[in-house]
């Protein structure tokens, strides 16, 4: 079941003279995580904020064509209701916490849905757990490191247990280890509890391992779209300048060689070691 | 010419950001600075063009002390980009922003025109000339915050991480741009998370944890040293992580770029195969 449906979708931002989404019909499944990428100024961040209902009860301007998210059509239902069923962080912390503590600003959204006190404690105590912070419950966002800020921005949107959760390059300001972490806990949030994931990136190198599908735009256009590892096979993804993983950029030039490496294309720096060690092998 | 002794830095709420730094920076070098977030790198950095004075030690720019000069006159010398392009951006146009810093130097009409349109020709922002800074995408402001710094042709270059947004293309371009600079003797400092940026720049690299240097030397050595990057919470670049799982092949350590791995694995399986 599709749980992000649109068709032939374009946006116009007020004021703009051009779309910054042109006839975006893309489909993506319950429990799939999906990466978004493209280059600078494609449309990817404007095609998320269509997503949770930003677009076009927040920025207004001009959207056509049709959008669903867990079959409630966007325009007819107000951000507060769609929050329920999509979160959405954002790339800098500092940008989404406010609070004095990370516990009220995990609590925050639900407070706002009008939830039960035991409730609430239960929700947020799980979605400290999960994000391995609850020993950070008292301490005061501003004062953690950008990894910690961050793992609290995806506690307060895991809190309110939606279906789908929206990542706009939710790393960059990370260090590698703590990005590294950050992808691991949200690629065990999609696996074990089946949640839906749209990551938006440009550092191939460091997420497509972790998807099953993969979305590539260029100027307010899908041009590519399908299976991760089918679609980084094809040669077109170079064309438009995507920085594909240097493990999986490695095997296709070695392949081109004459080199024989194993059939399944790699997304890692693990999985090109494999079919290394393999030829060196045989 | 930057040169750095032994320098400590305090924050007023008690923080000690620098512990102790000294290096020498020449001209025409292109250093990374990396580290985990809150080392020290930014607050680093800041010292170049004198709006952080150190608490003990000396910052000399050229042989002058930043302590001696004013952060207008540096800044002429020292150009300075931001991680955050809204801490920069606040002209009603992409053009005002960049013509700016250009009149505020005394610049004539006639070059702060040519410079403009370089600028923004080098950075690919020429569509955007009359468009409000505000209405474009993160990386897109970011480049226009490098554009405005780049027009005035400093001789020393800091970028607080300039590929974050960044496509693949626009990476290329800062790269070369980056080399270009090296090519006229002047200094780019980046500081950055973006260890495969780093990896195809093969720059000189400072690794910093908590407020000390603790590696200094060629990205395909520092890069390469998983013992000291794990504990500055940094990964190595992918082509790396390959060679470092493949101890038992006997191939060399120390590899980064791609275009080497593919040579190296070539001639080893060759090898085999004989």
């Amino acid at each position: 079941m599709a749980v992000i449906e649109t068709k032939k979708l374009t946006y116009v931002y007020p004021g703009g003279t051009k779309p910054s989404i042109t006839d975006v019909s893309v489909k993506i499944e319950k429990g799939e995580f999906t990466l978004i990428t493209g280059p600078s100024g494609c449309g990817k961040t404007t095609l998320c904020r269509c997503f949770n209902g930003l677009i076009p009860h927040f920025y207004q301007g001009e959207l056509k064509g049709e959008i669903t998210v867990t079959g409630l059509n966007i325009v007819e239902h107000p951000i507060y209701e769609l929050a329920k069923h999509v979160g959405l962080v954002f790339q800098n912390p500092e940008n989404q916490l406010f609070a004095l503590s990370v516990e009220k600003d995990v609590a925050f959204g639900l407070e706002n849905l009008g939830v039960s006190r035991e409730e609430m404690r239960k929700k947020v105590d799980w979605a400290l757990n999960l994000t391995g912070i609850y020993d950070l419950r008292e301490r005061a966002p501003h004062e953690l490191s950008g990894g910690q800020q961050q793992r609290v921005a995806i506690a307060s949107v895991l809190a309110m247990q939606p279906g789908v959760i929206i990542l706009d390059e939710p790393t960059s300001f990370l260090d590698p280890l703590s990005a590294k972490k950050i992808f691991e806990v949200i690629h065990e949030l999609n696996r074990n509890l089946g949640i839906t994931v749209v990551l938006v990136e440009h550092r191939l190198d460091l997420t497509a391992r972790y998807s099953d599908h993969i979305i590539i735009m260029d100027e307010g256009k899908v041009i590519l779209d399908g299976e991760t590892r089918e679609i980084l096979r094809s040669e077109e993804a170079r064309l438009v300048g995507i920085g594909i993983p240097k493990a999986t950029r490695l095997y296709q030039i070695l392949r081109k060689d004459g080199v024989k490496l194993g059939n399944t294309i790699p997304l890692s720096s693990d999985e090109m070691a494999t079919l290394l060690r393999e030829a060196f092998k045989a | 010419m930057i040169e750095v002794e032994d320098i400590y830095f305090i924050y007023p709420s008690g923080v000690e950001a620098l512990k102790g730094i000294s290096l020498t920076i020449q001209n025409g070098e292109f250093i990374a600075i990396m580290g985990q977030n809150g080392a020290g790198k930014t607050t680093l950095v800041k010292h170049f063009n004198g709006l952080l004075k150190p608490a003990k030690g000396k910052v000399l720019i050229d042989r002058v002390e930043t302590t001696k000069v004013s952060v207008a006159t540096l800044a002429r010398n020292v150009g300075f980009v931001f991680q955050n392009p809204d801490h920069q951006l606040f002209s009603e146009t992409v053009e005002d922003e960049i013509t700016f810093a250009l009149r505020n130097f005394g610049f004539k009409e006639n070059i702060i025109k040519k410079r403009v349109t370089w600028a923004l020709n080098l950075l690919g922002l020429t569509q955007y000339r009359k468009t409000s800074p505000f209405m474009l995408s993160g990386g897109e402001r970011k480049r226009v915050a490098l554009a405005s710094v780049l027009a005035w042709n400093p001789k020393i270059l800091i970028l607080d991480e300039p590929t974050i947004g960044q496509d693949y293309q626009q990476k290329e371009k800062l790269r070369q741009f980056i080399l270009q600079m090296k090519t006229q003797r002047k200094t780019t400092i980046i500081v950055t998370h973006d260890v495969e940026f780093v990896a195809e720049c093969n720059p000189r690299v400072l690794l910093m944890q908590d407020g000390k240097i603790v590696a200094d030397g060629e990205a395909r050595k520092v890069l390469t040293s998983p013992g000291v990057l794990t504990q500055a919470s940094i990964v190595p670049p992918q082509v790396a992580q390959i060679f470092l799982q493949l101890p038992d092949l006997e191939l060399p350590k120390n590899v980064i770029d791609i275009y080497e791995a593919q040579k190296i694995l070539l001639n080893s399986l060759e090898k085999k195969a004989k």
